[in-house]
């Protein structure tokens, strides 16, 4: 088998994990300090640049640093509150933001002293998010937003946001956005929550009413916000799809748990659809494995797609077959109360709440069938769909 | 590169699983593959391929030279003492796509694969050189349905040695029904009851009856095997017949599975430059949502299918035992249901030409429904996985 090339960096990068915590003992450090620390030893992800918490080596050795600071007792920055900064943000704050914006943000980011959200959906603009009527008008330095998002998820404990806006309603809708990053703590941002079929409020609607943002805040060029947009989008794709997961991890982890544990509850139709289940997810699983190789190798191709996909059509199936599974008890609910989740469980609570909250997998992040109409057209190259929304956006039926 | 693994001896150990399976494929993978396709290209155009499944003759003997002897793909898996390149499952699966990709009417599963395997297993190392030349080729003398989870029963019994045969020679008496790859074959490796259960070898000149089956899918035309006091020399016995013949299907299946995944990843192809030519309406056809969306959903397949025959054929290689069955069945499981589908997709979507004979697409639906059924169907696969994965059937 070919050597990847991970052993010896993964010794020298141990080592310096090693040598940061004999200088910074983990019992004694206030947890901030030691992330700021860890940030600016470059070990933060090592896959950034120097300087940005990183060290510009292979992606696939963050995880031998994350155990090695796991087994010394060091404190976490807790990626699960910050899932659309570390995810989504930070990549595009990377790819399109400037030296002095990477340098403000990334390190607060990173420490989840800053929880990030993106406001992107619109009421009137879903799947069709390049129609977003959210305006932002320039006078000097200062930028004044007015309009509603929706599905925001964090927005309740987020100190910026990824804001698209239209600033030039007479361009084509593609042309006429610019992209900002919006501070949450002032007086035209109102939150709501946006109560979901769980019954949860993991969501939220944001009502912008004479928001303000400095010009230093935009990030990429006036009029370039649909381009910075879809790096965005991508990169949601692959953290929706694409989380390394062991064998029988993810939703079929309770679905084949329950089956063990109850032999009285198995019949042969529902065994059939286990075992299709079970391997659907493993072959699932292994497309993504494949699809980091492919990442780590440098030929990043177009599976990402793929594989959100396969995840949403898998989730769906397997908790409808452990609710069914379940029998009588799958018609108990554990609590329709309206929490404030901190963020996105599609594995949690009772086979219930997964059943209905994977109903959303199909719709967030790109509905399924917006993603067959980016597969079909830019990996299989077939033809565009006919378009009729290619004049000014301030023209087009709404 | 590693010769393939036995996969016998280790079924019930723990494998070692330090290093990640690797799904990719290598230079050395990838160097092959444009060898063969340039064999392929050349001579196995789509309608030599359709012309000879008409013919007495459906083996195509000069291709299969060509691939034997100008690539080495004959000796691939077998050690280079043995006069073979000393390769693995993982470069054997590169050709099985290639073959997948153009229906080739060639025995390199059969014996290449299957029998090689099972000569490997029990090192019968004369024959593997003669194999390795590509002079000679073998057929393991089993149902190409047999799956690996399924040891077909002998259907071939051992007979008393008649006057004048010599000390270790056998006679075997029996049939054995919808072999594949034996038609070409000059050497049959024969499972046959008696005392003891064995594996044996027959030379077809021997007195074999092959009466050549009218086969679903006719560029792996299966034929049946009747021995009548046939002379036959002993090559296992006992445990080691029987692990011989599950090795041999094992791989049987694993390597099928990335023959699948080439018919697949053909029909998508075809299928995508057909509907981007093809005009109704004053539009070109692949234009249409309802076959975009069809489209968009095979190629998610190909990509898990294409990940999980990488996985079986890297798994045979560095996983031997329970996680190489577990990945082959999941492999066999899914690049059974993706070829077909393909094939189904790419009779539906070429409209009326797509079901006539002049076009290729009936080639690759009847290679992809026989090979959904060669060495066990998706259905008997997942059904393995019950065992496999501790997903037991009903009440304990």
């Amino acid at each position: 088998m070919e050597p990847d090339g991970v052993v010896p960096d993964a010794a020298s990068l141990r080592a310096q994990v090693a040598t940061f915590v004999a200088a910074h003992d983990p019992r004694a450090i206030e947890p901030l300090e030691f992330l700021r620390a860890r940030f600016d030893a470059g070990l933060a992800w090592v896959h950034y640049p120097a300087g940005l918490g990183g060290q510009s080596v292979p992606r696939s050795l963050q995880s031998i640093v994350d155990r090695a600071f796991a087994d010394a007792g060091s404190p976490t920055n807790h990626p699960e509150r910050n899932g659309i900064g570390l995810g989504m943000a930070a990549p595009t704050i990377l790819a399109h933001g400037t030296a002095e914006q990477k340098h403000r943000w990334l390190r607060p980011l990173w420490t989840s002293e800053e929880i990030w959200c993106q406001l992107f959906s619109e009421p009137g603009a879903g799947s069709d998010l390049a129609g977003l009527a959210t305006r932002a008008v320039r006078d000097g330095d200062m930028w004044t937003v007015n309009g509603q998002k929706v599905w925001t998820s964090s927005a309740h404990m987020a100190r910026r946001a990824l804001l698209v806006a239209r600033t030039n309603p007479a361009a084509p809708k593609h042309e006429g956005l610019t992209y900002f990053a919006l501070d949450m703590a002032q007086p035209g941002v109102e939150v709501r929550p946006l109560r979901q079929i769980t019954g949860d409020a993991e969501f939220n609607e944001v009502f912008l009413t004479d928001a303000k943002i400095p010009d230093a805040d935009r990030i990429g060029d006036v009029g370039q916000g649909w381009t910075v947009s879809m790096a965005t989008l991508m990169n949601e794709r692959v953290s929706i799809g694409g989380g390394a997961l062991p064998r029988e991890g993810g939703m079929i982890a309770s679905a084949a748990r329950t089956w063990r544990q109850h032999p009285e509850l198995r019949t042969p139709g529902l065994h059939d659809r286990l075992l299709r289940l079970w391997a659907d997810s493993e072959v699932a699983r292994l497309a993504g494995t494949r699809l980091r190789q492919q990442l780590a190798a440098g030929v990043p191709g177009p599976e990402g797609s793929a594989a959100k996909l396969v995840f949403a059509r898998l989730n769906q199936e397997i908790s409808e077959f452990e609710v069914e599974l379940a029998g009588a008890d799958g018609l108990r609910y554990d609590d329709w109360t309206m929490h404030r989740p901190s963020g996105a469980d599609f594995f949690g609570r009772n086979p219930v709440f997964r059943l209905l909250r994977a109903k959303g997998n199909s719709i967030e992040g790109g509905t399924s069938e917006i993603l067959r109409n980016v597969i079909a057209e830019r990996v299989l190259g077939l033809p565009k769909e006919a378009r009729v929304d290619t004049g000014p956006w301030k023209d087009l039926p709404r | 590169m590693e010769g393939p693994a036995p996969v016998t001896e280790s079924a019930v150990t723990a494998p070692a699983q330090a290093q990640p399976l690797d799904l990719l494929y290598s230079e050395t993978e990838t160097e092959l593959r444009g060898a063969v396709r340039s064999v392929l290209g050349d001579k196995a155009a789509w309608r030599d391929v359709l012309a000879r499944t008409e013919t007495a003759q459906t083996y195509d003997q000069a291709l299969w030279h060509a691939l034997a002897a100008e690539v080495g793909v004959a000796g691939l898996l077998i050690p280079e003492a043995l006069g073979g390149a000393g390769a693995s499952y993982r470069e054997a699966a590169v050709v099985a796509e290639e073959i997948g990709r153009t229906v080739a009417p060639v025995p390199f599963l059969g014996s290449s694969v299957v029998a090689t395997t099972a000569l490997m297993s029990v090192g019968a190392a004369a024959l593997l050189s003669e194999l390795a030349s590509g002079t000679l080729t073998a057929a393991l003398a089993v149902p190409f349905a047999a799956g690996p989870g399924s040891r077909p029963a002998p259907t071939v019994r051992l007979d008393a040695p008649q006057a004048g045969d010599g000390s270790g020679s056998y006679r075997l008496t029996g049939t054995v029904s919808g072999v594949a790859d034996a038609l070409p074959a000059d050497v049959l490796l024969v499972p046959a009851d008696g005392v003891p259960y064995g594996l044996y070898e027959v030379r077809t000149g021997d007195g074999v009856v092959k009466d050549a089956v009218v086969s679903l899918d006719q560029t792996r035309q299966l034929c049946d095997l009747t021995l009548s006091q046939v002379p036959a020399r002993q090559i296992a016995a006992d445990e080691a017949a029987g692990r011989a013949v599950a090795a041999a299907l094992l791989a049987g299946a694993g390597l099928l599975a990335s023959e699948q995944l080439g018919i697949a990843e053909r029909c998508l192809e075809m299928t995508l430059g057909y509907v981007k030519e093809r005009k109704q309406f004053a539009r070109p056809v692949g234009g249409f949502q309802a076959i975009k969306h069809r489209l968009a959903d095979l190629w998610v397949l190909v990509t898990q299918a294409r990940a999980a025959a990488r996985a079986a054929a890297d798994g045979m290689v560095t996983r031997p035992g329970a996680e190489a069955e577990l990945l082959v069945a999941l492999a066999k499981a899914a690049c059974s249901d993706t070829a077909l589908k393909a094939a189904q997709e790419t009779v539906q979507l070429h409209g009326g030409i797509g079901f006539t004979w002049e076009h290729p697409a009936h080639l690759f639906l009847k290679r992809a429904k026989a090979d959904s059924i060669g060495f066990g169907t998706a259905d008997a696969h997942r059904a393995s996985l019950a065992r496999l994965a501790d997903l037991p059937a009903l009440m304990p």
